[in-house]
């Protein structure tokens, strides 16, 4: 195994770390990179203040179903208006 | 002059999870905000030909979800006064230092804390709606909808580092532009 890893080899991890799916292996890699390098040490920081915000409870989404059921209700709406 | 076009068969996709977040946050109900943004698609479509292509569609849209609020809120208060229970330690039998009134109002620390995630929602929605649509489904159906990095995979019918390349050029764009106010 190599054992420099490049800034974009790091992002790359940085990323799959965010949805925990980076291996023990590499997050070792990641945070021996992020020792050194503060380019990606400002990614880092970015990236999980983003996941933080983006899984706070408060952000919702509308399930598939439901906007199923809505589009069903405007298509309707849309062919008796044309008609 | 540049006019805005409108496609109603879009919607759904493009608008919904912004309008609900809107919704939510000044309604505080999901059942009640999925009613209002359905009545708000289809307000829309009625009054389509007064579209005059000035503001972008989503303008548009969320101006109809406000009036859609307001009525909400003047029907629910016109039922209001029927089932209040009002504490009062005010006649004379129970005059007195009541220790319940000097506990602290709970709601009120975190009014600052929940108006800031009110808008955090909203925020998302907004930077989501400027990325490639592409890309944005693909952020929203891993970030926020939790899909497998698989079956997204599938369903895209793409490779897995194709995959995160589109997911990196995603976060960096959101990042960015949720920099200013809220990273």
């Amino acid at each position: 195994m190599k054992l420099k890893t490049e800034c974009h080899e790091a992002n790359h991890i940085c990323d799959k770390n965010q949805y925990k799916e980076a291996t023990f292996l590499e997050k070792v890699r990641l945070n021996i990179h992020l020792i050194y390098c503060r380019a990606c040490r400002k990614y880092s920081m970015r990236n999980s203040k983003l996941t933080k915000a983006v899984n706070n409870p408060t952000v919702q989404t509308v399930s598939t179903s439901e906007k199923e059921a809505m589009k069903q209700r405007l298509q309707e709406q849309l062919n008796s208006s044309n008609s | 002059m540049a006019t805005n076009q409108i496609d109603p068969t879009k919607w759904v996709d493009q608008y919904s999870d912004y309008l609900f977040n809107y919704t939510i946050a000044r309604v505080n109900d999901r059942e009640v905000a999925q009613d209002l943004i359905s009545e708000t698609f289809l307000a829309g479509l009625k009054s389509m030909k007064n579209f005059k292509g000035e503001a972008t569609e989503r303008t548009w849209l969320i101006s109809i979800l406000k009036r859609k609020i307001i009525d909400h809120y003047r029907k629910s208060n016109s039922k209001k006064g029927k089932a209040e229970v009002r504490i009062n330690y005010k006649d004379e039998e129970s005059e007195g230092d009541w220790l319940e009134e000097r506990v602290a109002d709970p709601f009120d620390k975190t009014a600052e804390d929940s108006i800031q995630n009110v808008e955090l929602g909203e925020a998302i929605f907004n930077c989501l709606s400027k990325l490639p649509e592409k890309q944005a489904r693909i952020f929203k159906m891993k970030t926020i909808d939790n899909f497998d990095t698989e079956a997204i995979c599938n369903e895209f019918d793409i490779t897995p580092s194709n995959f995160w390349v589109i997911i990196h050029r995603a976060r960096t764009a959101m990042a960015s532009c949720m920099e200013k106010d809220w990273l």
